[in-house]
């Protein structure tokens, strides 16, 4: 009989496993593919530089993509972060250069900005009931116009300090620094992320309010301030991934990150979280944004592709991954249907037993 | 005060509309006037109908998908493939490096009518998605902004191919009895569509599919069916917009045209009174445009960086969604209940 | 048993705008009981609770819990207090782990972190209290409903709950697990909680339950003994006062005179549903009688395409024809006002006049438009015909009163001049003078030849509009009526056993 227990329930695991991991192994998967096949088709892709250049090169992705997860995951949606980073570039590069201010603390006064931003946005969003979309899209229009406002031409940035910060790196390796400071921050917020969606209150209550917000509030759960918070995380998140763009840029520019909001949400969909909110891993942002980068990295070995191939795969990815979703939502009522009429019975007979043995 | 509840919603984007124009008359120089050299009219009014046409055109078509409850994201790069697909039409060798033009030039009605099918291919494919496959409006739309661009781009071969060809730059460029085309063309869309909704059933069909989809399908209309040809439409206009940037430029820049313009198109529908999944007013729209056109071509007067107008339209966005939203719009409604029920 | 009045409310009142939902409604709970709280849709059932429990501020009245009055801010306020819900529809998190779900908002913290281990413990010994034994880092989706009740009735008790209300639990249960919640109702109630058991399965009130409380029409009926009620007689309570056989329409044909056959179900299956025969007959009022639940409004959706038969024919004007979709049915005249008509039936943004010629137009298509002339024809003969109260014909329906959205709903049905109208509580929620008018005009409509489905909570209405009646119970047609048998007490007798023999 024990035997017979722990047969069902290994059944149920392995149904769960298939069922919410789906997304998740494609997205490694999908990884380990490119990855393997780049490694065979060109020389020196497996090196440690490249490597650790998927790191650097997708730093401001990936500490934006940290933000982004936890708000789809919400349930909402942040297209105001690409803006962000083109202001928070253009902000830096002015204070430094032009006002000859301290960089850490222009760097330090442009997340006040961002996390404002993000705050007043989820307070809109919340407080106002207007939809995400709008509210972010505004967020959007309000830090690009603030940024040209801020200046219209590129200004290099010189600061020796600002220079060296971003030189910071974890070791070096034939006279280059691996792992520079935006990889670091990157990892940092990641770690960040992982911590705060599984260890923290706060992580907990955004799953609970994208998985059925009028429950959340039902089980007294603090979804207003749970929901602010979110889209403050989000702003913040921007403006440090601005900060990580402006080491890797060295100058401020108005125009960076137009678009960058769309890889943002591609990255996270094909990290495996659920559009519609409720289910996702910032550990398969992170692969996401790595399968970003691999795209872009195969295509610079390439070299005969163009740049633009990279937005039509990732336009292609999004759909398949999206598909998916929808396909895995949909059958889920299918799924959800022979498995609750198998387990009916299970259930049935497992609680009887319990009761019988019990009483 | 105005009975006819479809002229009192209309009331205060006019208003808003007037303060832009008075204010120009009052701070720009020679606002009102409307000079003639050759035969066209020259003058800040007509430049604002001029340069707002795109944004006008696609926001006719936006504000249909709004009101089935949908977004159309993917305008912009509809609009960046609509302009390379001419291009490319019209001087097919020039990514190659070969600028002859092929002999006879390709005509009038293949620059033009190709585009405009192939738009209507990708509206689509974004209808089939939201009305079949069933996807979230947003999240539809999405794919095709992202890969759009690229797609233009691959046409193009991230060049920006320069054209001459007389009877497209009409599109653009041109004037008819003094008025620029563009212009005209808006006016005839905005006759078109308001006919085919407002004098058939359409425009009824489409307000019941986005305010009740479920109550829509059991009075036995074919609703998705509907969502679907809203989103066809709407690439349409965003390829016919396309064609007038592309035409007045005399080039195709993959890149950046179209780029925000989806943004535009959404400001102007709200600032309208368009009702998400409800009730829309294509004259709303029109004013709507017009006031992000004016808001523009105003600061613009002002020696303000173009750009910089985001800020601006952010905030005009805002303060009417604002007053649109839920909260502020419950309590009038209860005031309204109580006065329709006394 | 512990016998002590736990919970007392008294005199509570609630209305909404144009509805009076509770008006001076009593109740008490005692510690260690199980009381059953019925009534039929709109009785006020789950305004109570929603009042009891904080979700709806109460106008009027005054709640006493363990002796101090007491008022629920929210839901979670009135959990941390003690008084738990579990709703049918299970409000949990359905994509978190089946632990998370008894601990979340309160989650175990060690060094400032959540203790994931002895959440794990905790949660396997809440439902341990239930005696369940389950992978409680499973996720909650992939449990039964069943099992997600008890993680929901775990929950609650985790958080100390003295009274439980458990609000339709045992409507999507079969019967093993009906069985295995009500061995754990009885187990709570030894240990002294109070539990509200809410349900439209009477057999069910008599296993497990001590007392009985009525609601309907917003007003409390009365409280009883179990033991000391009959089941007809709680079904008359439920239903209304024994029906005055004089009351029954005058005017109205016995059952032999209605016309020829239009739809007619033959042995039709469909998920949830028993196997089924009917009969829809020209000119003729058909009811339905059946409490809620009983698959009254799942027989209707068959009849307009909305569900599909998953076995069996269906004829219409004596050809087999399969329904494939509302607008199918609508070609064949079948019309359908829903039950939900916020949710399913009117177009709120729109105006009065819209949403009456929607459905004539949606038949026309999209060119053959009607004049506005036509249009307002129409409108006012129906605003007139049916008394419909608004300013004029452009208000927007969503300012209309609830009765006067039916109206329009009705109106628009009938301008498309159907040969079959299936109307799903008609009249709920609305005045008694509008009752009396919709009653009298389905009378006229069978008159004019309309074959007419008329399915209602009240069983008076039924009993006085239809010619024939078919009774459902538990998803099934178990009896049909004609002529003299319809009666208040025979129909009854068929709800509360189930059979036909008096």
């Amino acid at each position: 009989m024990e035997n017979k227990k722990g047969a069902g329930m290994k059944l149920n695991l392995n149904l769960n496993l298939t069922k919410k991991n789906i997304p998740i192994l494609s997205s490694i998967g999908i990884f380990l593919l490119l990855y393997v096949v780049g490694g065979l088709f060109f020389n020196g892709f497996f090196s440690i530089g490249v490597f650790s250049n998927l790191f650097y090169d997708n730093a401001f992705l990936g500490v934006l993509a940290v933000g982004m997860t936890l708000v789809i995951i919400s349930g909402g949606i942040d297209l105001s972060v690409g803006s962000v980073i083109g202001f928070t570039c253009t902000f830096i590069a002015y204070l430094v250069e032009v006002k000859q201010m301290n960089p850490v603390l222009a760097m330090f006064l442009s997340l006040v900005i961002g996390t404002t931003a993000g705050t007043l946005m989820g307070f809109l969003i919340h407080n106002f009931k207007l939809p995400a979309f709008l509210v972010t899209l505004v967020g959007m229009f309000l830090f690009r116009g603030l940024a040209y406002q801020v200046s219209l031409e590129s200004i290099p940035i010189r600061n020796e300090l600002f220079l060296e910060m971003s030189q910071v790196g974890l070791f070096e390796y034939n006279g280059r620094t691996l792992f520079p400071m935006a990889s670091l921050i990157f990892i940092f917020m990641v770690m960040l992320g992982v911590y705060m969606s599984h260890f923290r209150k706060f992580g907990r209550n955004i799953y609970a309010i994208g998985g059925s917000e009028p429950s959340a509030v039902l089980m007294g759960l603090p979804v207003g301030r749970t929901k602010i918070m979110v889209y403050a995380f989000s702003g913040f998140c921007s403006a440090l991934g601005g900060i990580v763009y402006t080491f890797y840029l060295q100058s401020g520019y108005a125009l960076a990150g137009v678009g960058m909001e769309l890889n943002v949400i591609a990255a996270v969909v094909i990290g495996g979280t659920l559009l519609t909110g409720g289910a996702g891993f910032i550990e398969g942002t992170l692969v996401g944004v790595l399968i970003l980068g691999l795209i872009d990295t195969i295509l610079n070995f390439y070299g005969q592709l163009s740049s633009w191939w990279f937005r039509i795969f990732i336009g292609l990815l999004l759909f398949l991954f999206i598909l998916l979703q929808t396909w895995l939502t949909r059958s889920n009522i299918f799924l959800k249907y022979a498995m609750k009429q198998q387990q009916k019975r299970n259930d049935a007979a497992k609680g009887l037993q319990e009761t019988s043995q019990h009483s | 005060m105005f009975k006819n509840e479809n002229v009192r919603k209309l009331l205060w984007p006019a208003v808003a509309l007037l303060v832009i124009l008075l204010f120009n008359v009052f701070f720009t120089e020679n606002f009102l006037n409307i000079e003639v050299k050759d035969g066209h009219l020259f003058g800040s009014l007509i430049d604002i109908l001029n340069r707002g046409a795109p944004v006008l055109i696609i926001s006719i078509g936006m504000t249909l998908v709004y009101a089935t409850g949908g977004i159309d994201l993917s305008v912009g790069s509809v609009i960046a493939i609509s302009g390379a697909v001419a291009a490319q039409l019209i001087r097919p060798g020039y990514i190659h490096g070969i600028l002859e033009y092929p002999d006879p030039p390709t005509s009038l009605f293949v620059v033009i009518g190709v585009p405009l099918l192939i738009c209507a291919i990708a509206g689509a494919w974004n209808g089939v998605l939201v009305a079949f496959v069933g996807i979230q409006p947003i999240i539809a739309t999405l794919i095709l902004m992202v890969a759009g661009r690229g797609i233009a781009q691959l046409v193009t071969e991230g060049q920006i191919p320069v054209f001459i060809h007389e009877p497209f730059q009409f599109l653009g460029g041109g004037f008819l009895m003094g008025v620029p085309f563009p212009v005209i063309v808006s006016i005839l869309l905005i006759a078109a569509v308001y006919f085919l909704t407002r004098r058939t059933s359409l425009g009824l069909f489409i307000e019941s599919s986005g305010g009740n989809p479920i109550a829509s399908r059991y009075m036995g209309i074919k609703s998705r069916l509907i969502v679907l040809s809203t989103y066809v439409f709407c690439a349409l206009c965003a390829g016919l917009a396309g064609l007038i940037i592309c035409s007045d430029i005399k080039a195709a820049d993959a890149n950046n045209a179209g780029l925000f313009l989806e943004l535009d198109a959404i400001a102007a529908v709200i600032i309208g009174g368009t009702m998400w999944g409800g009730r829309f007013t294509l004259a709303g729209s029109v004013i709507g445009a017009l006031i992000i056109q004016s808001i523009t071509t105003t600061i613009l007067a002002f020696g303000i960086p173009p750009e910089v107008t985001l800020v601006f339209k952010a905030l005009v966005i805002i303060i009417v969604s604002l007053i649109q939203s839920e909260g502020i719009q419950d309590a009038i409604n209860t005031w309204k209940t109580k006065r329709a029920q006394a | 048993m512990v016998q002590s009045e736990l919970l007392e409310i008294r005199g509570l009142s609630k209305s909404f705008p144009g509805v009076r939902a509770l008006t001076d409604v009593d109740f008490s709970l005692k510690s260690g009981e199980i009381h059953a709280l019925l009534g039929e849709n709109g009785a006020g059932k789950s305004t109570l609770i929603k009042t009891l429990t904080g979700v709806y501020k109460k106008d009027a009245g005054k709640v006493f819990f363990d002796g101090k009055e007491f008022e629920a801010h929210s839901p979670a306020h009135a959990g941390q207090n003690g008084i738990s819900t579990v709703y049918q529809e299970v409000n949990l998190i359905p994509g978190l782990s089946v632990a998370e779900n008894i601990y979340l908002g309160r989650e175990p913290m060690k060094y400032g972190n959540i203790d994931w281990k002895q959440m794990r413990a905790g949660a396997q010994k809440a439902l341990a209290k239930l005696r369940i034994k389950l992978d409680v880092n499973q996720e909650l989706s992939s449990c039964s409903i069943a099992i997600q009740q008890m993680v929901s009735i775990a929950r609650a008790l985790d958080v100390s709950a003295k009274v439980l209300i458990l609000d339709e639990p045992t409507s999507s249960l079969d019967e093993g697990e009906v069985a295995s919640l009500f061995e754990v109702m009885r187990n709570l109630r030894s240990q002294g909680i109070a539990i509200v058991f809410i349900t439209h399965f009477l057999d069910q009130v008599y296993e497990i339950c001590d007392r009985i409380t009525v609601l309907r029409n917003s007003k409390l009926v009365g409280v009883f003994n179990v033991n000391e009620l009959s089941k007809v007689d709680l079904v008359t309570h439920m239903l209304g006062k024994e029906l005055d056989e004089e009351s029954r329409k005058s005017h109205k044909k016995d059952g032999q005179s209605a016309g020829d056959v239009f739809m007619e179900l033959k042995d039709v299956v469909a998920s949830g549903l028993g196997q089924m025969n009917l009969k829809v007959r020209k000119g003729e009022v058909l009811g339905f009688a059946g409490l809620l639940g009983s698959g009254r409004t799942e027989v209707a959706e068959i009849l307009f395409g909305i569900r599909k038969p998953l076995s069996g024919e269906l004829l219409l004007n004596g050809k087999k024809t399969n329904l494939k979709n509302p607008r199918n049915a609508i070609s064949h005249g079948i019309a359908f006002c829903p039950e939900d008509r916020r949710r399913e039936g009117i177009i709120a943004d729109l105006s009065v006049r819209e949403n009456i010629i929607l459905a004539i137009q949606a038949r026309r298509g999209i060119f053959r438009t009607m004049s506005r002339k036509e249009q307002q024809r129409i409108v006012d003969k129906y605003i007139e015909e049916l008394k419909i109260a608004t300013p004029d014909a452009e208000q927007k329906v969503q300012f209309l009163s609830g009765g006067n959205q039916q109206k329009v709903i009705l109106a628009r049905w009938l301008a498309s001049n159907p040969k079959f109208l299936i109307l799903d509580e008609p009249t709920r929620g609305i005045d008694v003078g509008v009752k009396l008018d919709i009653q009298d005009l389905v009378g006229a409509l069978s008159e004019e030849g309309m074959a007419v489905l008329f399915i209602s909570s009240e069983l008076e209405e039924v009993l006085r509009s239809s010619e024939r009646v078919l009774v459902l119970r538990d998803r099934n047609i178990v009896d049909e009526l004609t002529g003299e048998d319809i009666n208040g007490a025979k129909v009854m007798h068929t709800i509360a056993e189930g059979s036909t023999d008096v």
